[in-house]
C-alpha cells in the first residue's frame, strides 16, 4: 500500500507534532507548522493526533495511489482534485486503487495537510518522524519517491466532517494575540505603540525557520547585547535593523537577539498559513488569557475525539 | 543569588540569573536543571540550560490538571523554580564528563589558523599550544543541533568572528568566535574561525544523549 509522487513539488515534508526532550542537545522540535489542522484531520480518521502527515506547500505534488485508501485534508486549500473532481478539506474521503490527487490552484493559506487512516510507515528519529533537514533527517519526498502506509481498509468513522466551530478562523491578514517576551519592557514609547498599533508584512525571506517582517522599524532604550538563552516556536526577535522576525517550527533552539513578544499557542497556526505579503498585527494578551485559549481548544478537541469514538 | 523569571510564550519561562559569561553562574544553571530534572512535575517536558539562564517547557493542560491551587501554569511553574532554587544548594553537583576529541591542525582544514597566528603575531605552532592546553567547559548547546558553545579560549587567541561569514563550513570543522570554540557537527554556513578538524561524529545512536557534546561536558582537545 503505497502513494507515488508523480511530480516535483516546492517543499514536501512529513512531520508530526514534533520533537520534544532534545532541545538541550541544540535539537529543534521541528514537526508541522500548523499542528491544529494536523490534530484536527488525525481525530477525524481516528488516528493518533500524533501520527505522521504530510506537509505539503504549493505548487504541490501529484500523488497516485496504488491501493485504496481513507485520507483526509486540512490546512490550506489548494484546489484539491481527486481524478478531477473536486474534494473538501476537513472531510474524509475514500479514494479508489489508482486515483490521482492534484491540487489544480493555490486558494488560500500556506500549508496543507494529508493525513491517511492508520498512518504512513515511516522512520523515526528521537521519538519523532519529522524531518529535520538540517540535521539531515529525512528529506523533501521528490518525483518518483515512494510513501507507504498501514491499511487500505475503507472502513471510516461515521462522523465526515469536521465541524466549521472547530477550524482555525484563518485569514491573509490575521490579528495574532501574543504574550510579553523577556524585552517587552525596553521598547521606547513609540516603539511599544508600533508594535502592538501597526501592521507588518511577511517578508518573501521566510520559511519554516522563521518569517521576517517588514514594517515601522522598533527601537528599545537599551541596546545591551543579549547573551543567548533558549527561544520557543512563536518568539518575536527584534534584529538590529529595527525589524521583527518570528520563530517557526524549524528554528534554532536558542538565540541572542531581543525578545519582544512570544505569539500565544492557539494562533501559532493562523501564523502557519500566511504567505508573503499577507499582513499580520499583533494583540497583547495576558498569561491567563493564552492559557484559557489553550484549554479551551483542548475540550474542544477532547469533545470531537469522545464524538468520533462513540460513533466508531 | 539574584534572578528574574520570565515568559517564554505560553508554554514556557526562562529563569535569568544575569545577562553574564561566567562558569560559576552556568554551574547554577545545570544545577537547577538537574534538580528538576530529577524532580519533575506533572506535565514537565524539557529543561533547556543556556550561559546564564534555564529554560523550562511545559504541557499547559497537564499542569493545570494536576496543580488546580494556581491560577495559571505560569504561577505553578514560577514558583516550583523558586522553591526548586532554595533547594538545589543542598545537592551535590555532579561531576561533569571530560571528553577528548583529537583534531588535525593541517593546513587542508585549519582554513584560517595561519590568518589568525598572523593576527596576533603567533607562530601556528604556539596557537596549537595555547588552544589545547586549557580544559573549556560545553557551556550551553546551539544553533546547530549537536552544536556546543564552548569556553573560555585564551585572550591570546580570542578572535571575533569573521566579517563574511563562509556559505559552507566543513562537518567536524573547530573555530573560534572571541573568548569561545565550537564544533560543527554537519557541514552549515557560519563565521567562526576554522582553526583545524575532527573526524569524531557529533551525533550518537543513543536516543537518550543524541550528541557527543552535552550540557556541563569538560572537553580537551588533542593534537592528532
Amino acid at each position: 500500500m503505497s502513494i507515488t509522487f508523480q511530480t516535483n513539488s516546492i517543499l514536501t515534508t512529513v512531520q508530526d507534532l514534533g520533537r520534544n526532550n532534545y532541545r538541550k542537545f541544540g535539537i529543534n522540535p521541528n514537526g508541522a507548522m500548523d499542528k491544529h489542522a494536523v490534530r484536527l484531520i488525525n481525530i477525524l480518521l481516528g488516528n493518533d493526533e500524533n501520527e505522521a502527515v504530510l506537509e505539503m506547500h504549493f505548487p504541490a505534488p501529484v500523488i497516485k495511489f496504488d491501493e485504496n485508501a481513507v485520507i483526509t485534508l486540512g490546512g490550506a486549500d489548494f484546489g484539491a482534485t481527486i481524478d478531477d473532481k473536486p474534494v473538501e478539506n476537513w472531510r474524509i474521503c475514500f479514494v479508489e486503487k489508482g486515483s490521482t490527487l492534484k491540487f489544480t490552484e493555490k486558494r488560500f493559506g500556506a500549508r496543507l495537510y494529508l493525513s491517511v487512516k492508520s498512518g504512513f510507515v515511516v522512520e523515526k528519529w528521537l521519538e519523532s518522524a519529522s524531518v529535520n533537514l538540517i540535521a539531515g533527517i529525512g528529506k523533501s519526498l521528490k518525483k518518483d519517491d515512494v510513501l507507504k502506509f498501514k491499511s487500505n481498509s475503507q472502513v471510516a468513522n461515521h462522523q465526515s466532517k469536521i465541524a466549521d466551530s472547530l477550524l482555525p478562523i484563518y485569514s491573509k491578514f490575521p490579528t495574532v494575540r501574543v504574550v510579553a517576551g523577556a524585552d517587552f519592557e525596553k521598547l521606547n514609547g513609540f516603539s511599544e505603540q508600533n508594535f502592538l498599533k501597526t501592521t507588518f508584512f511577511i517578508s518573501k525571506d521566510s520559511n519554516r525557520m522563521g518569517f521576517r517582517l517588514t514594517g515601522e522599524p522598533l527601537y528599545l532604550s537599551d541596546n545591551t547585547e543579549l547573551i543567548s538563552s533558549a527561544v520557543n516556536f512563536g518568539t518575536i526577535q527584534l534584529l538590529p535593523n529595527g525589524q521583527l522576525i518570528i520563530l517557526m517550527a524549524d528554528h534554532q533552539t536558542t538565540g541572542g537577539y531581543p525578545n519582544i513578544a512570544n505569539v500565544i499557542s492557539t494562533d501559532l497556526p493562523l501564523l502557519a498559513q500566511l504567505n508573503p505579503n499577507d499582513k499580520v498585527a499583533f494583540h497583547q494578551v495576558s498569561i491567563a488569557e493564552a492559557e484559557r485559549l489553550t484549554l479551551q481548544f483542548e475540550r474542544d478537541l477532547a469533545f470531537l475525539k469522545t464524538g468520533i469514538t462513540f460513533r466508531k | 543569588m539574584k534572578f528574574t523569571i520570565f515568559p517564554l510564550g505560553d508554554n514556557a519561562l526562562t529563569i535569568s540569573f544575569g545577562n553574564i559569561i561566567s562558569p560559576k553562574t552556568n554551574d547554577q544553571v545545570f544545577q537547577l536543571a538537574e534538580f528538576i530534572e530529577k524532580n519533575r512535575f506533572a506535565g514537565f517536558i524539557e529543561t533547556v540550560p543556556a550561559y546564564s539562564s534555564l529554560s523550562i517547557f511545559f504541557s499547559i493542560p497537564e499542569v493545570r490538571k494536576n496543580y488546580q491551587t494556581f491560577k495559571t501554569s505560569f504561577e505553578f511553574v514560577k514558583n516550583f523554580v523558586e522553591t526548586s532554587l532554595e533547594k538545589v544548594s543542598d545537592v551535590k553537583p555532579t561531576k561533569p564528563r571530560l571528553i577528548e576529541i583529537p583534531m588535525s591542525f593541517e593546513k587542508n582544514v585549519a582554513l584560517d589558523l595561519e590568518e589568525l597566528s598572523e593576527h596576533k603575531h603567533l607562530s601556528i605552532q604556539q596557537v596549537i599550544e595555547i588552544f589545547t592546553s586549557k580544559t573549556y567547559r560545553v557551556f550551553m548547546l546551539g544553533f546547530l543541533p549537536g552544536f556546543a558553545y564552548m569556553g573560555e579560549v585564551d585572550k591570546r587567541i580570542a578572535t571575533p568572528r569573521k566579517q563574511t561569514p563562509r556559505l559552507k563550513v566543513p562537518k567536524g570543522s573547530v573555530g573560534i568566535a572571541g573568548n569561545q570554540t565550537g564544533i560543527y557537527p554537519l557541514e552549515s554556513p557560519g563565521g567562526w574561525n576554522i582553526i583545524g578538524k575532527t573526524e569524531l561524529e557529533m551525533f550518537t545512536r543513543n536516543e537518550e544523549s543524541p550528541t557527543l557534546l552535552q550540557p556541563a561536558d569538560l572537553v580537551k582537545f588533542i593534537a592528532a
